[in-house]
Protein backbone atom coordinates (compact mmCIF):
# COMPACT_ATOMS: atom_id res chain seq x y z
CA UNK A 1 0.00 0.00 0.00
CA UNK A 2 1.39 3.58 -0.96
CA UNK A 3 2.36 5.88 1.92
CA UNK A 4 2.88 9.54 1.02
CA UNK A 5 5.63 10.83 3.35
CA UNK A 6 6.15 14.46 3.46
CA UNK A 7 9.06 16.15 2.89
CA UNK A 8 9.60 18.84 5.22
CA UNK A 9 13.12 19.68 4.56
CA UNK A 10 15.06 18.73 7.73
CA UNK A 11 13.71 15.25 8.95
CA UNK A 12 15.46 11.97 9.29
CA UNK A 13 13.72 11.02 5.97
CA UNK A 14 15.72 8.30 5.01
CA UNK A 15 15.30 6.07 8.11
CA UNK A 16 11.10 6.95 8.00
CA UNK A 17 11.38 5.42 4.27
CA UNK A 18 13.47 2.26 5.34
CA UNK A 19 10.75 1.24 8.13
CA UNK A 20 8.11 2.05 6.13
CA UNK A 21 9.70 -0.33 3.31
CA UNK A 22 10.10 -2.65 6.02
CA UNK A 23 6.28 -3.33 7.49
CA UNK A 24 5.43 -3.61 3.93
CA UNK A 25 4.18 -0.50 2.69
CA UNK A 26 5.38 1.76 -0.71
CA UNK A 27 6.39 5.34 1.05
CA UNK A 28 6.96 8.31 -1.37
CA UNK A 29 8.53 11.82 -0.30
CA UNK A 30 6.28 14.38 -1.58
CA UNK A 31 6.93 18.05 -1.47
CA UNK A 32 3.43 19.01 -2.95
CA UNK A 33 0.01 19.06 -1.25
CA UNK A 34 -2.09 17.73 -4.02
CA UNK A 35 -2.75 14.30 -3.11
CA UNK A 36 -2.66 14.59 0.70
CA UNK A 37 -6.47 14.98 0.84
CA UNK A 38 -7.08 11.74 -1.30
CA UNK A 39 -4.39 9.66 -0.65
CA UNK A 40 -5.04 6.21 1.17
CA UNK A 41 -2.08 6.69 3.91
CA UNK A 42 0.34 9.71 4.74
CA UNK A 43 2.93 10.51 7.37
CA UNK A 44 3.97 13.78 8.79
CA UNK A 45 7.62 13.31 9.93
CA UNK A 46 9.97 15.70 11.73
CA UNK A 47 12.69 17.07 13.54
CA UNK A 48 13.91 20.68 14.05
CA UNK A 49 12.74 23.58 15.57
CA UNK A 50 8.78 24.13 15.49
CA UNK A 51 8.66 28.06 13.77
CA UNK A 52 10.48 26.30 11.11
CA UNK A 53 8.33 23.11 10.76
CA UNK A 54 5.19 25.35 10.60
CA UNK A 55 7.33 27.78 8.13
CA UNK A 56 7.78 25.01 6.07
CA UNK A 57 4.39 23.25 5.94
CA UNK A 58 2.86 26.66 5.34
CA UNK A 59 5.19 27.52 2.56
CA UNK A 60 4.49 23.65 1.03
CA UNK A 61 0.55 24.64 1.38
CA UNK A 62 0.40 21.22 3.29
CA UNK A 63 -1.36 22.77 6.72
CA UNK A 64 -5.19 22.93 5.13
CA UNK A 65 -4.93 19.27 3.92
CA UNK A 66 -3.27 17.54 6.89
CA UNK A 67 -5.83 19.62 9.29
CA UNK A 68 -8.25 18.41 7.02
CA UNK A 69 -7.27 14.80 6.78
CA UNK A 70 -6.87 14.58 10.81
CA UNK A 71 -10.22 15.77 11.05
CA UNK A 72 -12.01 13.42 8.79
CA UNK A 73 -10.30 10.36 10.72
CA UNK A 74 -8.03 9.58 7.49
CA UNK A 75 -5.13 7.54 7.95
CA UNK A 76 -2.07 9.35 9.24
CA UNK A 77 1.13 9.33 10.94
CA UNK A 78 2.78 11.97 12.59
CA UNK A 79 5.99 11.33 14.53
CA UNK A 80 8.37 13.74 16.69
CA UNK A 81 7.74 17.42 15.62
CA UNK A 82 5.29 16.46 13.48
CA UNK A 83 2.97 15.52 16.43
CA UNK A 84 3.69 18.99 18.51
CA UNK A 85 2.74 20.91 14.62
CA UNK A 86 -0.68 19.48 15.33
CA UNK A 87 -0.52 20.89 18.86
CA UNK A 88 -2.17 25.10 19.18
CA UNK A 89 1.20 26.35 19.78
CA UNK A 90 4.91 25.47 21.15
CA UNK A 91 6.82 28.05 23.98
CA UNK A 92 9.97 27.12 21.49
CA UNK A 93 8.58 29.48 18.88
CA UNK A 94 5.94 31.86 20.91
CA UNK A 95 3.70 33.47 18.55
CA UNK A 96 3.70 31.05 15.69
CA UNK A 97 0.39 29.02 15.58
CA UNK A 98 0.81 24.91 15.18
CA UNK A 99 -1.97 23.25 12.93
CA UNK A 100 -4.36 22.75 15.80
CA UNK A 101 -5.84 19.58 15.62
CA UNK A 102 -4.60 18.77 19.05
CA UNK A 103 -5.94 21.63 21.47
CA UNK A 104 -2.88 21.38 23.73
CA UNK A 105 0.30 22.98 24.10
CA UNK A 106 4.09 22.41 23.74
CA UNK A 107 6.41 23.29 25.99
CA UNK A 108 10.45 22.47 27.20
CA UNK A 109 11.00 19.62 29.87
CA UNK A 110 11.34 21.10 32.84
CA UNK A 111 12.42 19.12 35.73
CA UNK A 112 15.10 16.47 33.71
CA UNK A 113 18.53 16.90 34.77
CA UNK A 114 19.08 15.81 30.87
CA UNK A 115 17.68 17.80 28.11
CA UNK A 116 17.36 16.83 25.08
CA UNK A 117 15.68 13.40 26.28
CA UNK A 118 17.72 11.27 23.82
CA UNK A 119 17.54 7.30 23.81
CA UNK A 120 15.02 4.54 24.81
CA UNK A 121 12.64 5.16 27.63
CA UNK A 122 9.36 3.41 29.13
CA UNK A 123 5.94 3.72 27.23
CA UNK A 124 3.06 2.42 29.12
CA UNK A 125 -0.08 2.82 27.17
CA UNK A 126 -3.52 3.37 28.57
CA UNK A 127 -6.25 1.09 28.21
CA UNK A 128 -8.19 2.94 25.19
CA UNK A 129 -5.52 2.16 23.30
CA UNK A 130 -5.83 -0.03 19.53
CA UNK A 131 -2.73 0.96 18.25
CA UNK A 132 -0.18 1.74 20.74
CA UNK A 133 1.23 -0.87 23.34
CA UNK A 134 3.27 -0.83 26.47
CA UNK A 135 7.55 -1.02 25.41
CA UNK A 136 10.33 0.46 25.45
CA UNK A 137 10.68 3.75 22.49
CA UNK A 138 13.31 5.74 20.87
CA UNK A 139 13.27 9.52 21.51
CA UNK A 140 14.87 12.38 20.82
CA UNK A 141 13.02 15.04 22.06
CA UNK A 142 13.53 18.54 24.66
CA UNK A 143 9.62 19.91 24.05
CA UNK A 144 6.51 17.48 25.05
CA UNK A 145 3.08 17.44 25.44
CA UNK A 146 1.55 17.12 29.44
CA UNK A 147 -2.10 17.20 28.71
CA UNK A 148 -4.05 14.42 26.27
CA UNK A 149 -6.41 16.35 24.11
CA UNK A 150 -9.76 14.88 24.75
CA UNK A 151 -11.21 12.27 22.54
CA UNK A 152 -7.92 10.93 22.20
CA UNK A 153 -6.37 7.72 23.66
CA UNK A 154 -2.86 8.46 25.19
CA UNK A 155 0.55 6.57 26.12
CA UNK A 156 2.22 8.23 28.72
CA UNK A 157 6.17 7.94 29.46
CA UNK A 158 8.33 9.62 32.70
CA UNK A 159 11.55 12.41 32.11
CA UNK A 160 11.75 13.70 34.92
CA UNK A 161 7.93 14.11 34.63
CA UNK A 162 4.91 12.57 33.10
CA UNK A 163 4.71 12.97 28.89
CA UNK A 164 2.39 12.18 26.69
CA UNK A 165 4.50 9.60 24.61
CA UNK A 166 1.69 9.40 21.70
CA UNK A 167 -2.02 9.80 21.28
CA UNK A 168 -4.34 8.15 18.96
CA UNK A 169 -7.95 8.28 17.38
CA UNK A 170 -9.13 5.70 15.02
CA UNK A 171 -6.27 5.50 12.11
CA UNK A 172 -4.81 8.77 13.05
CA UNK A 173 -1.73 8.26 15.07
CA UNK A 174 0.76 10.62 16.50
CA UNK A 175 4.23 10.00 18.39
CA UNK A 176 6.56 12.21 20.36
CA UNK A 177 9.11 9.02 19.90
CA UNK A 178 10.38 7.32 16.99
CA UNK A 179 9.06 4.58 15.80
CA UNK A 180 11.05 4.48 12.75
CA UNK A 181 14.28 3.71 15.31
CA UNK A 182 12.66 1.80 17.69
CA UNK A 183 13.48 -1.58 16.90
CA UNK A 184 11.30 -4.49 16.50
CA UNK A 185 8.51 -2.90 19.11
CA UNK A 186 8.80 0.27 16.62
CA UNK A 187 7.87 -1.73 13.62
CA UNK A 188 4.94 -3.54 15.10
CA UNK A 189 3.33 -0.18 15.63
CA UNK A 190 4.02 0.76 12.64
CA UNK A 191 2.60 -2.68 10.85
CA UNK A 192 -0.45 -2.15 13.00
CA UNK A 193 -1.21 1.36 12.11
CA UNK A 194 -0.18 0.45 8.40
CA UNK A 195 -3.67 -1.92 8.74
CA UNK A 196 -5.67 0.76 10.70
CA UNK A 197 -8.61 1.92 9.26
CA UNK B 1 13.12 6.87 33.57
CA UNK B 2 15.73 7.04 30.46
CA UNK B 3 17.86 3.50 30.16
CA UNK B 4 21.49 3.28 29.55
CA UNK B 5 22.40 2.99 26.15
CA UNK B 6 25.01 0.68 24.97
CA UNK B 7 26.58 1.65 21.46
CA UNK B 8 28.64 -0.87 19.34
CA UNK B 9 31.19 1.11 17.16
CA UNK B 10 31.91 -0.19 13.75
CA UNK B 11 35.08 1.55 12.21
CA UNK B 12 34.67 1.40 8.56
CA UNK B 13 36.83 1.25 5.59
CA UNK B 14 36.03 1.01 2.07
CA UNK B 15 32.76 -0.59 2.59
CA UNK B 16 34.06 -3.08 5.37
CA UNK B 17 34.94 -3.38 8.86
CA UNK B 18 38.74 -3.07 9.60
CA UNK B 19 40.46 -2.99 13.11
CA UNK B 20 40.87 -6.79 14.26
CA UNK B 21 37.90 -8.20 14.33
CA UNK B 22 38.06 -11.51 15.31
CA UNK B 23 34.10 -12.32 15.06
CA UNK B 24 32.72 -15.57 16.51
CA UNK B 25 31.15 -17.78 13.98
CA UNK B 26 31.34 -15.75 10.44
CA UNK B 27 33.24 -16.64 7.72
CA UNK B 28 33.02 -12.80 6.53
CA UNK B 29 34.64 -11.06 8.94
CA UNK B 30 33.75 -7.34 8.10
CA UNK B 31 30.30 -7.07 6.62
CA UNK B 32 29.25 -3.82 8.29
CA UNK B 33 25.51 -4.49 7.12
CA UNK B 34 25.80 -8.25 8.63
CA UNK B 35 27.38 -6.70 11.98
CA UNK B 36 24.64 -4.34 12.00
CA UNK B 37 22.16 -6.40 12.15
CA UNK B 38 23.43 -8.83 14.71
CA UNK B 39 24.60 -6.35 17.44
CA UNK B 40 20.91 -5.16 16.60
CA UNK B 41 19.74 -8.51 17.88
CA UNK B 42 21.93 -8.47 20.41
CA UNK B 43 19.44 -5.17 22.30
CA UNK B 44 21.87 -2.82 21.04
CA UNK B 45 20.18 0.48 21.29
CA UNK B 46 21.98 2.21 18.53
CA UNK B 47 25.05 1.82 16.12
CA UNK B 48 27.93 4.36 15.51
CA UNK B 49 29.95 4.24 12.36
CA UNK B 50 33.27 6.03 11.99
CA UNK B 51 34.15 6.61 8.62
CA UNK B 52 38.02 5.70 9.06
CA UNK B 53 39.06 6.28 5.34
CA UNK B 54 41.57 8.14 4.21
CA UNK B 55 40.70 9.05 0.92
CA UNK B 56 38.03 10.47 -1.51
CA UNK B 57 37.06 6.58 -3.01
CA UNK B 58 36.90 5.33 0.65
CA UNK B 59 34.22 8.79 1.77
CA UNK B 60 32.11 7.27 -1.79
CA UNK B 61 32.22 4.06 -0.16
CA UNK B 62 31.22 5.08 3.20
CA UNK B 63 28.29 7.14 2.04
CA UNK B 64 26.81 4.04 0.15
CA UNK B 65 27.74 1.56 3.84
CA UNK B 66 25.29 4.27 5.78
CA UNK B 67 22.71 3.70 3.13
CA UNK B 68 23.08 -0.08 2.93
CA UNK B 69 22.70 -0.35 6.56
CA UNK B 70 20.17 1.79 6.98
CA UNK B 71 17.69 -0.35 4.96
CA UNK B 72 18.30 -2.64 7.18
CA UNK B 73 19.45 -1.47 10.72
CA UNK B 74 15.67 -0.60 12.90
CA UNK B 75 17.76 1.40 15.42
CA UNK B 76 18.88 5.19 15.44
CA UNK B 77 22.48 5.29 13.26
CA UNK B 78 25.10 7.88 14.28
CA UNK B 79 27.85 8.18 11.95
CA UNK B 80 31.27 10.25 12.44
CA UNK B 81 34.72 10.68 10.78
CA UNK B 82 36.23 12.90 8.52
CA UNK B 83 33.20 14.84 8.56
CA UNK B 84 34.57 17.96 7.31
CA UNK B 85 32.02 20.81 5.67
CA UNK B 86 28.02 21.11 5.38
CA UNK B 87 27.61 19.29 2.49
CA UNK B 88 29.47 15.89 4.20
CA UNK B 89 27.12 16.30 7.05
CA UNK B 90 24.09 16.24 4.40
CA UNK B 91 25.10 13.97 2.27
CA UNK B 92 25.89 10.75 5.80
CA UNK B 93 22.16 12.34 6.56
CA UNK B 94 20.20 11.62 3.20
CA UNK B 95 22.06 8.76 2.99
CA UNK B 96 20.10 7.27 6.38
CA UNK B 97 22.47 8.71 9.30
CA UNK B 98 19.66 10.00 12.30
CA UNK B 99 23.22 11.38 13.63
CA UNK B 100 26.26 13.14 12.49
CA UNK B 101 29.61 13.23 14.94
CA UNK B 102 31.84 15.80 14.46
CA UNK B 103 34.90 16.39 15.96
CA UNK B 104 38.17 18.21 14.79
CA UNK B 105 36.10 20.63 12.02
CA UNK B 106 33.72 21.77 15.04
CA UNK B 107 37.21 22.73 17.37
CA UNK B 108 38.80 24.81 13.68
CA UNK B 109 35.08 26.66 13.33
CA UNK B 110 32.93 26.19 16.43
CA UNK B 111 30.14 27.50 14.52
CA UNK B 112 29.95 24.11 12.81
CA UNK B 113 28.03 23.30 15.28
CA UNK B 114 25.21 25.82 15.53
CA UNK B 115 24.64 25.84 11.94
CA UNK B 116 24.20 22.19 12.28
CA UNK B 117 21.89 22.50 15.42
CA UNK B 118 19.94 24.89 13.29
CA UNK B 119 19.42 23.29 10.49
CA UNK B 120 18.60 19.63 11.51
CA UNK B 121 18.36 19.98 15.39
CA UNK B 122 20.76 19.26 18.29
CA UNK B 123 19.02 15.61 18.96
CA UNK B 124 21.27 15.09 15.29
CA UNK B 125 24.22 17.39 16.69
CA UNK B 126 27.25 15.11 18.15
CA UNK B 127 30.29 16.78 19.10
CA UNK B 128 33.06 13.83 19.50
CA UNK B 129 35.46 15.35 21.78
CA UNK B 130 39.16 13.51 22.60
CA UNK B 131 40.92 14.59 25.79
CA UNK B 132 43.95 13.66 27.04
CA UNK B 133 45.51 14.42 30.65
CA UNK B 134 47.30 17.37 31.51
CA UNK B 135 48.35 18.82 35.31
CA UNK B 136 45.11 18.02 37.28
CA UNK B 137 42.66 18.24 34.03
CA UNK B 138 42.15 17.46 30.68
CA UNK B 139 43.18 19.24 27.07
CA UNK B 140 41.34 19.04 24.19
CA UNK B 141 43.05 16.91 21.26
CA UNK B 142 42.27 16.64 17.57
CA UNK B 143 43.24 15.05 14.59
CA UNK B 144 43.14 11.76 15.69
CA UNK B 145 44.98 12.57 18.79
CA UNK B 146 47.88 13.76 16.86
CA UNK B 147 47.02 17.47 17.89
CA UNK B 148 47.56 18.98 21.45
CA UNK B 149 44.86 22.42 21.28
CA UNK B 150 45.88 23.99 24.15
CA UNK B 151 42.26 23.93 25.05
CA UNK B 152 40.15 22.97 28.29
CA UNK B 153 38.42 19.78 27.44
CA UNK B 154 35.70 20.91 30.07
CA UNK B 155 35.03 24.55 28.98
CA UNK B 156 34.80 23.08 25.19
CA UNK B 157 32.32 20.73 26.19
CA UNK B 158 30.61 23.67 28.11
CA UNK B 159 31.13 25.71 24.87
CA UNK B 160 29.79 23.23 22.25
CA UNK B 161 26.95 22.50 23.94
CA UNK B 162 25.71 26.41 24.43
CA UNK B 163 26.08 26.04 20.88
CA UNK B 164 23.71 23.55 20.31
CA UNK B 165 24.96 20.24 20.19
CA UNK B 166 22.79 17.74 21.91
CA UNK B 167 25.16 14.51 22.81
CA UNK B 168 29.09 14.51 23.68
CA UNK B 169 31.05 11.48 22.46
CA UNK B 170 33.48 11.42 25.11
CA UNK B 171 36.94 9.67 24.08
CA UNK B 172 39.78 9.65 27.19
CA UNK B 173 42.89 9.97 24.68
CA UNK B 174 44.92 8.36 27.59
CA UNK B 175 43.25 5.31 27.84
CA UNK B 176 41.73 4.01 23.95
CA UNK B 177 42.94 0.65 22.98
CA UNK B 178 44.42 -0.08 26.63
CA UNK B 179 41.29 -1.86 27.80
CA UNK B 180 41.88 -0.74 31.03
CA UNK B 181 38.55 1.03 31.96
CA UNK B 182 37.42 4.87 30.80
CA UNK B 183 38.70 7.66 32.57
CA UNK B 184 35.98 7.95 35.38
CA UNK B 185 37.38 11.51 36.57
CA UNK B 186 37.05 12.75 33.23
CA UNK B 187 33.53 11.52 32.64
CA UNK B 188 32.49 13.01 35.99
CA UNK B 189 34.26 16.72 34.98
CA UNK B 190 32.38 16.22 31.89
CA UNK B 191 29.33 14.82 32.65
CA UNK B 192 28.32 17.57 35.26
CA UNK B 193 29.77 20.56 33.56
CA UNK B 194 26.97 20.03 30.08
CA UNK B 195 22.81 18.86 30.73
CA UNK B 196 23.75 16.82 27.48
CA UNK B 197 23.82 13.54 27.33
CA UNK B 198 27.66 12.22 27.55
CA UNK B 199 28.62 8.84 25.75
CA UNK B 200 31.71 7.09 27.21
CA UNK B 201 34.26 5.97 24.59
CA UNK B 202 37.33 4.67 24.72
CA UNK B 203 39.62 1.73 26.92
CA UNK B 204 36.30 -0.68 27.68
CA UNK B 205 37.48 -4.37 28.77
CA UNK B 206 34.65 -5.81 30.56
CA UNK B 207 31.10 -5.20 31.84
CA UNK B 208 32.48 -3.81 35.46
CA UNK B 209 33.95 -1.07 33.39
CA UNK B 210 30.74 -0.09 31.51
CA UNK B 211 28.81 -0.09 35.10
CA UNK B 212 31.44 2.30 36.67
CA UNK B 213 31.00 4.98 33.93
CA UNK B 214 27.35 4.79 34.01
CA UNK B 215 27.84 5.80 37.68
CA UNK B 216 30.22 8.18 36.97
CA UNK B 217 27.80 10.20 34.28
CA UNK B 218 27.51 8.37 31.39
CA UNK B 219 24.24 8.62 29.28
CA UNK B 220 25.67 5.77 27.02
CA UNK B 221 28.18 3.63 26.49
CA UNK B 222 30.59 3.37 23.47
CA UNK B 223 31.85 -0.55 23.26
CA UNK B 224 33.88 -1.66 20.12
CA UNK B 225 36.75 -4.58 20.37
CA UNK B 226 35.28 -6.23 23.38
CA UNK B 227 32.06 -6.76 21.24
CA UNK B 228 34.43 -7.62 18.15
CA UNK B 229 36.60 -9.60 19.65
CA UNK B 230 33.45 -11.66 20.22
CA UNK B 231 34.21 -11.33 24.09
CA UNK B 232 30.87 -10.82 25.07
CA UNK B 233 27.43 -9.93 23.76
CA UNK B 234 25.40 -6.22 24.09
CA UNK B 235 23.48 -8.95 26.14
CA UNK B 236 25.51 -9.70 28.84
CA UNK B 237 26.81 -6.02 29.22
CA UNK B 238 23.10 -5.40 29.40
CA UNK B 239 22.85 -7.88 32.41
CA UNK B 240 25.85 -6.55 34.15
CA UNK B 241 24.48 -3.14 34.22
CA UNK B 242 21.27 -4.39 35.49
CA UNK B 243 22.42 -6.50 38.05
CA UNK B 244 24.05 -3.07 39.34
CA UNK B 245 21.24 -1.50 39.51
CA UNK B 246 20.97 0.60 35.95
CA UNK B 247 18.11 0.52 33.81
CA UNK B 248 18.25 -0.79 30.51
CA UNK B 249 15.74 -1.74 27.73
CA UNK B 250 15.52 -5.78 27.30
Amino acid sequence: MKVLVIDTGTSNLASMLAALTRVGLTPEAITTPDDIESAERVVLPGVGAFGAGMKRLNELGMSEPVRARIEAGRPLLAVCLGLQLLCTSSTESPGVPGLGVLPVTVARFEVAEIVPQLGWNKVTASEGCALLRDGYAYYANSYCLREVPEGWSAAHTHHGERFVAAVERGPVLATQFHPELSGAWGHELMDRWGKAC
Amino acid sequence: MLTTRILPCLDVDGGRVVKGVKFQGLRDAGDPVERAVAYEAQGADELVMLDVSATPQGRGNATDTVARVRAELRIPLTVGGGVRTDADAERLLKAGADKVAVNTAAVLDPSFLSRMAERYGSQCTVLSLDAAQRDGGWELVIKSGRERTGKDAVQWAREAAELGAGEIVLTSWDRDGTRSGYDLALMRAISSAVRIPVVASGGAANAQHLVEAAQAGASALLVASILHDGDTTVGELKDALAAAGLEVRR
